[in-house]
């Protein structure tokens, strides 16, 4: 476990960016497992963002999302896509490299 | 929304694509989705690039370009090639394109989800430009980009009803599968109308066919129907639906040549009819043609020559020469050259070329010179003259096929696969004897009027076409200087008939007056005889009355004596 950093927004390591299409089940389901696994894994170091397109549609062809609900990692580079309620965290922690870099294994 | 067509129960969106608005009754279904698939490069972005910006320009309806193959700029460049300027439409917000791209690479997969992302997307973009119509250019690569291809299924089916409830036309495209119509099999959620575009090689050349395999409620043309893709956009032939209920005319139209007017029965051809002229190699074919489009300019009508073996200014070069100027009725419009070589597509895309040509120009004249150089199997070559006589039919053109003959046979395979579809046909020979080679022209036939059965000889003189009165003897047609030693001989035979009946009146004259003379002599010699014999009577009748007075006197000398 890593300790949470009091650094501000713009230091923030991961800047994550959940999008959703209004209070289905499932777009709770992915900001539920979403919020979990970030504070297990990036408690202080990362920043999320929810957006619902629902209300702001606009923003869906920016970051080419098709599938909902869609988590994209935008920092650290290369941008990441992960598709799904996020159920299996194993694979979200490993397919967006959530893993905190140079500290060391838990 | 326009509703079009003989289709009553249908509404339909034009398609502003020639030809294809025909064979459907009137468009595709209006605010339902239709499948178009094809292999690659059939030319279905094309298809569904037109249809919207024919939507903007011809019938004021907004679309939204939904691409999952090409980019925004990618596209614009492409369809820039036909004439379309996708950026000002974008800018005026008429057009809407939303690249979606999808990388498998980049996107990992936890868990349930739905494709609500596009709906949205797609949703935002139709509501933003207010947008009618909808391509989704190609719906398929879905299927590469995410994994779970029973959540796309579902989805898939869900995106086609929902299209349906915006009241959007839509046209999906999707790549042609084995044994199917769609690799993915989505002709299974679109199910209102399939069309199905094809691209096949013949022979080395490439046709491209388009036929709709399912249209729901509407009646359709079935056949397949060839179309093109060029600097004009797209453009389908329905040509088969051409049928033989043209209205006919009973108006001549006159042929360029006086003395061919004159051999045919009304002084022209009939308007609307095909006129077949056939002949070997420099008996004058395209003569013939260039001095007809020349008296149809002159009659301030448009002509349109199709040259498949000259270019326009070698026609006109060659034309002047026999006194026939075409450049003039170039430059005034009236004439228009279409030159192609035959080989350069399949038959039916020089038809559909010379179709939307013909639409377009909208001729009174077309001449195509010649129906020979089409090569190919005589079905082929046969079926795609029938239509576009009855095309020319149809639209009251009158139509000048030229045939090139070959030497050792009567007629040549073009020549008779049309021969029956043909008019009037105009046989062009070559006379060969005595060294030197003549040219004779007969009506082989010519429907509806009567005509001279006359073969006649003519010259393609520096003033145009002029026949001269043949030789028609015992021995067969003569021409040239044949014709005219026969004619001199003709003249001195003639001549000296003349001067024996001359001779007979003379001798007969004299004859007469020989007779005559006789007759008078004899006359003469007659009436001497009668005079003397008169004479002899008189002096008898004297002798008898002196010798009756002599008695008196003696009878009174000696009676004297009796009173």
């Amino acid at each position: 476990m890593t300790e949470r950093t009091g650094a501000d927004d713009k230091a923030m390591e991961f800047n994550l960016r959940l999008y959703v299409a209004g209070q289905t089940p499932k777009s709770l389901t992915a900001i539920a497992n979403l919020k979990k696994i970030c504070e297990e894994n990036l408690a202080g170091r990362y920043k999320l963002e929810v957006i619902d397109l629902v209300k702001t549609p606009q923003l869906a062809a920016g970051d080419q999302i098709v599938a909902i609900p869609t988590l994209v990692r935008r920092l650290p580079p290369p941008l990441k896509r992960m598709i799904g309620d996020l159920s299996n965290s194993e694979k979200v922690i490993v397919g967006l490299d959530l893993k905190p870099v140079g500290k060391g294994a838990p | 929304m326009t509703s079009a067509g003989t289709s009553i129960h249908l509404p339909k969106t034009p398609t502003g694509i020639g030809g294809l608005d025909d064979l459907t009754l009137g468009g595709l279904p209006a605010g339902r989705p239709t499948l178009i698939c094809g292999s690659a490069g059939c030319g279905k972005t094309l298809f569904g690039m037109t249809f919207l910006v024919n939507g903007v320009t011809k019938f004021d309806e907004a679309g939204v370009f939904m691409s999952f193959e090409e980019r925004e700029t990618d596209l614009a460049a492409n369809v820039q090639s036909l004439g379309f300027d996708i950026g000002e439409l974008v800018a005026k917000k008429k057009i809407l394109i939303d690249y979606v791209r999808i990388e498998r690479a980049e996107i990992e997969e936890s868990g349930e989800y739905d494709l609500e992302g596009l709906f949205v997307r797609l949703g935002h973009a139709i509501d933003t430009i207010g947008a009618k119509r909808v391509v989704l250019d190609t719906v398929e690569a879905l299927f590469s980009g995410l994994a779970d291809s029973t959540i796309l299924r579902a989805e898939l089916r869900r995106l086609f009803g929902w299209l349906k409830d915006k009241g959007v036309t839509a046209i999906i495209t999707a790549e042609r599968g084995e044994g199917q119509l769609t690799r993915f099999g989505i002709e299974e959620y679109v199910s209102d109308c399939v069309v199905l575009l094809d691209n096949r090689v013949e022979e080395e050349v490439v046709t491209r066919r388009l036929r709709v395999i399912k249209y729901r409620g509407s009646a359709h043309g079935t056949n397949e129907y060839p179309f093109l893709i060029d600097d004009e956009g797209i453009s389908v032939l329905p040509i088969t639906s051409a049928g033989l209920g043209h209205a006919i005319s009973d108006d001549a139209v006159p042929t360029g040549v006086k003395d061919l007017d004159a051999m045919l029965g009304i002084g022209g051809y009939f308007k609307g009819s095909s006129v077949l002229i056939s002949g070997l190699a420099g008996t004058g074919k395209s003569t013939f043609g260039a001095a007809f489009a020349e008296a149809a300019c002159k009659r301030g009508e448009r002509c349109l020559y199709f040259a498949f073996e000259e270019s326009p200014d070698q026609v006109v070069r060659n034309m002047r020469s026999v006194g026939i100027d075409l450049q003039p009725h170039l430059k005034s419009g009236y004439l228009k050259f279409e030159a192609a070589r035959p080989s350069l597509y399949g038959f039916e895309m020089h038809l559909a070329r010379m179709h939307r040509d013909i639409v377009q120009f909208d001729p009174a004249a077309i001449i195509v010179d010649p129906i020979s150089a089409f090569r190919g199997p005589p079905t082929e070559i046969h079926a795609t003259l029938v239509r576009l006589a009855d095309i020319c039919k149809t639209r009251g053109i009158t139509t000048m096929f030229t045939s090139l003959s070959a030497i050792d046979e009567q007629m040549s395979e073009s020549e008779r696969s049309v021969s029956s579809l043909m008019d009037t046909w105009i046989s062009l020979r070559d006379v060969e004897a005595d060294g030197e080679r003549n040219r004779i022209l007969y009506l082989l036939k010519s429907r509806g009027m009567s005509h001279s059965k006359q073969v006649r000889e003519y010259e393609l003189s520096n003033d145009g076409i002029h026949m001269t009165q043949p030789y028609l003897g015992p021995e067969g047609v003569l021409t040239g200087a044949a014709r005219m030693a026969q004619e001199a001989r003709e003249r001195e035979a003639e001549q000296e008939l003349l001067e024996l009946t001359e001779q007979r009146k003379r001798q007969m004259a004299r004859k007469r007056d020989a007779l005559e003379r006789q007759i008078a002599e004899m006359r003469a010699s007659l009436e001497e005889e009668e005079s003397e014999v008169s004479k002899l009577l008189e002096r008898q009748d004297k002798r008898k009355a002196s010798a009756e007075s002599d008695r008196e006197a003696m009878a009174r000398k000696r009676g004297g004596s009796r009173s």
